[in-house]
């Protein structure tokens, strides 16, 4: 167990090293952050060079690279060079927005995708079933986008114009402090987010539900005479929750990430945004250091779900 | 192989005539395949919509598609324009047409490039082993780690810096439908290689690679008449259903406005203005492409998720 958790420990350090030296790479090279100054009538070109040569990026490119992962090991990302901010004061100041969307979207999914994976399984072929499964297939194959700007369309633009109650589209400005405004520009985004994730997650959870159904033991739990709410609880769906463990496991870092696209289409001041809104300004400081804060979060988390796992399923042994 | 007689137990209608000629693995699988309602349902999709593209591209000129008309600006649809409209006046029924050329085209050349990285990678990591394997595996990891979108993002840009007209057989595409393949093609393949992978890996142990190796089989042989037709099932499966996945990202980066650039249409840019405009009402820059996107990308996962029961040998179930 312990020289397992060693050799993942290792083997993830060398992968956080690849992700730095890659994002460092492709984040660097793709714009010059000195370009927006390029056509500034306050600064020379000979300002410009003082300046490059001041931030460093005068240097060649492992040593700027290794400049740089040195202060992010010790928490330092850098500034911003567009707004001048420390890039960690900027990802606090968004996080907590991001995790209270992603975590309500994911909360609500999961009851949501629970109730309708287990009725498609347990009423297996009814009309029930093909209806949730066809939905769900549906859903899966939708980009989010759709539905973000199908509910804006409904709920926003067309109730508006009906003189009914309607929900704002985020454009609008705002306090994120008011709870009830939060609450109010929060019922679209999650709804996208609750409709795309249920699809994908209720497919799942009906196969996991189907299998374990099938197995012996739950036949020979029938044939005892129990109750089918007992086979059902008792036995089923502790079994079927077990992979389930792992999918819900794995996606916990990436709420870190937030939702590009949904917070786009909203407004939404998150972390998905904050990093679209630098990587279109190239402003890399920012946009490595939310690659970073997610991708270490993903390595972390995929060692953590397989050691619980274990934990859950006696069955499997580490070698 | 094991695949006859776990058909015989799963499906009766087969059994009479299994027993009575055997059949190749080729008829199993087609037969498996066409008894998956769905499967066929998709595969009609698909040849439809492919129908549609190509019937109207000969009918309708690239010109019409491109043709700006300021005083037809968001037109809703009508006699003259079926679909409406976009903000400058050009033609959404003809954008939808050529828009879905360069989707599936940019798909189809991003799988085919995915999927020859995934088998190359997974191929060598599984026959080199040792420290060859464990660098690909954690640079695998690397690429898996950091989120998907804020990958196609950061190489997007990296890669998108000069953006050049190319001329092919007559027509001007925009340069940036080459970059978007290759963005989507090298953010694509690392299911595929750690898939292609673990198959070599488990085949080399396989009892029938030991036999053919004691008779005497050169190298070459056991590649390609034992490893390269037992894989190729899996190569087939995901390269079908990861179509479907680089139709998405296309649409994703394209409505993000990092993608495929106006004047040349893709689905995905289609719907970058409708963000936009849909504040207005205009309804059916929204509507029409995503429902050829969704239509494209839900046939296409029907039609992958039947290819997956046909050539696992293993599976008897949805018959």
């Amino acid at each position: 167990m312990w020289t397992y958790l060693a050799r993942r420990l290792v083997q993830a350090l060398i992968t956080l090293l690849i992700i730095t030296i890659l994002c460092f790479i492709l984040t660097r090279l793709s714009a010059d952050p000195m370009a927006q100054y390029a056509t500034s009538q306050h600064m020379s070109a000979a300002d410009r060079e003082a300046l490059r040569h001041r931030l460093g990026l005068d240097q060649p490119l492992p040593v700027q690279y290794l400049r740089w992962l040195g202060l992010a090991v010790q928490g330092e990302l850098g500034n911003s060079f567009f707004s001048k901010q420390p890039v960690s004061l900027m990802i606090t100041q968004r996080l907590p927005l991001t995790l209270v969307l992603m975590v309500t979207a994911e909360i609500t999914t999961l009851a949501t995708a629970l109730l309708l994976g287990i009725i498609s399984a347990v009423k297996q072929y009814s009309f029930l079933d093909n209806l949730i499964t066809t939905f769900s297939f549906i859903g899966y194959s939708m980009p989010i986008f759709f539905i973000a700007l199908g509910l804006i369309l409904i709920f926003a633009v067309k109730f508006k114009q009906m003189g009914w109650p309607y929900m704002p589209t985020g454009a609008d400005i705002w306090d994120p402090k008011d709870l009830g405004q939060l609450a109010r520009h929060m019922v679209l985004p999650v709804s996208a987010l609750v409709i795309i994730t249920t699809a994908n997650y209720s497919r799942f959870i009906r196969s996991s539900v189907l299998e374990v159904l099938g197995m012996d033991y739950v036949r020979t739990a029938r044939a005892k005479g129990l109750t089918e709410r007992a086979v059902l609880y008792k036995h089923a769906l502790r079994n079927a929750a077990l992979p389930f463990v792992t999918i819900v496991g794995l996606d916990i870092p990436y709420l870190l990430g937030g939702a590009l696209v949904t917070e786009s289409v909203f407004a939404w001041p998150g972390m998905g945004r904050l990093f679209w809104e630098y990587a279109q300004r190239g402003d890399f400081p920012v946009v490595l250091g939310v690659l970073l804060i997610v991708s270490t979060a993903v390595v972390l988390f995929t060692i953590i779900t397989d050691m619980a796992y274990t934990l859950v399923d006696p069955r499997i042994r580490l070698g | 192989m094991s695949s006859d007689t776990s058909n015989l137990s799963g499906i009766s209608t087969l059994k009479a005539e299994s027993i009575a000629t055997a059949l190749t693995p080729g008829q199993l699988i087609w037969r498996r395949f066409r008894k998956h309602r769905m499967a066929l349902a998709g595969g009609i999709g698909i040849a439809l919509l492919l129908l549609f593209i190509i019937i109207g591209s000969i009918i309708i000129p690239l010109k019409k598609a491109n043709a700006v008309d300021l005083k037809a600006h968001l037109s809703p649809p009508s006699a003259e324009h079926w679909f409406g409209t976009d903000s400058t006046g050009r033609d959404s029924f003809s954008r939808i047409i050529y828009g879905g050329q360069i989707s599936l085209i940019v798909g189809i050349l991003a799988v085919v490039l995915a999927v020859s990285l995934g088998t190359v990678i997974g191929g060598v990591a599984a026959y080199y082993g040792s420290w060859v394997d464990a660098l690909l595996m954690r640079f695998t990891e690397a690429m898996l780690s950091i989120p998907s979108l804020f990958l196609l993002i950061v190489l997007g840009k990296f890669l998108g810096k000069d953006v050049q007209t190319i001329n092919i057989f007559g027509l001007s595409f925009s340069g940036s439908v080459g970059i978007v393949i290759v963005v989507i093609g090298l953010t694509s393949w690392m299911y595929l290689g750690r898939i292609v992978r673990a198959n070599v890996l488990s085949l080399k142990e396989m009892d029938y690679i030991s036999a053919a190796k004691s008779l005497g089989a050169s190298n070459s042989r056991i590649f390609f008449s034992h490893l390269v037709p037992n894989t190729l099932g899996i190569i087939i499966v995901s390269a079908t259903l990861g179509l479907a996945g680089a139709i998405l990202s296309e649409a994703y980066v394209s409505f993000l406005g990092l993608g495929v650039q106006p004047p040349t249409a893709s689905w995905g840019n289609m719907l970058t203005s409708a963000q936009s405009f849909i504040q207005r009402g205009a309804w059916w820059m929204w509507v029409f492409p995503s429902l050829f996107i969704i239509f494209t990308i839900l046939s296409i996962n029907l039609m992958g998720d039947g290819m997956r029961d046909a050539f696992d040998p293993h599976s008897s179930r949805h018959m």
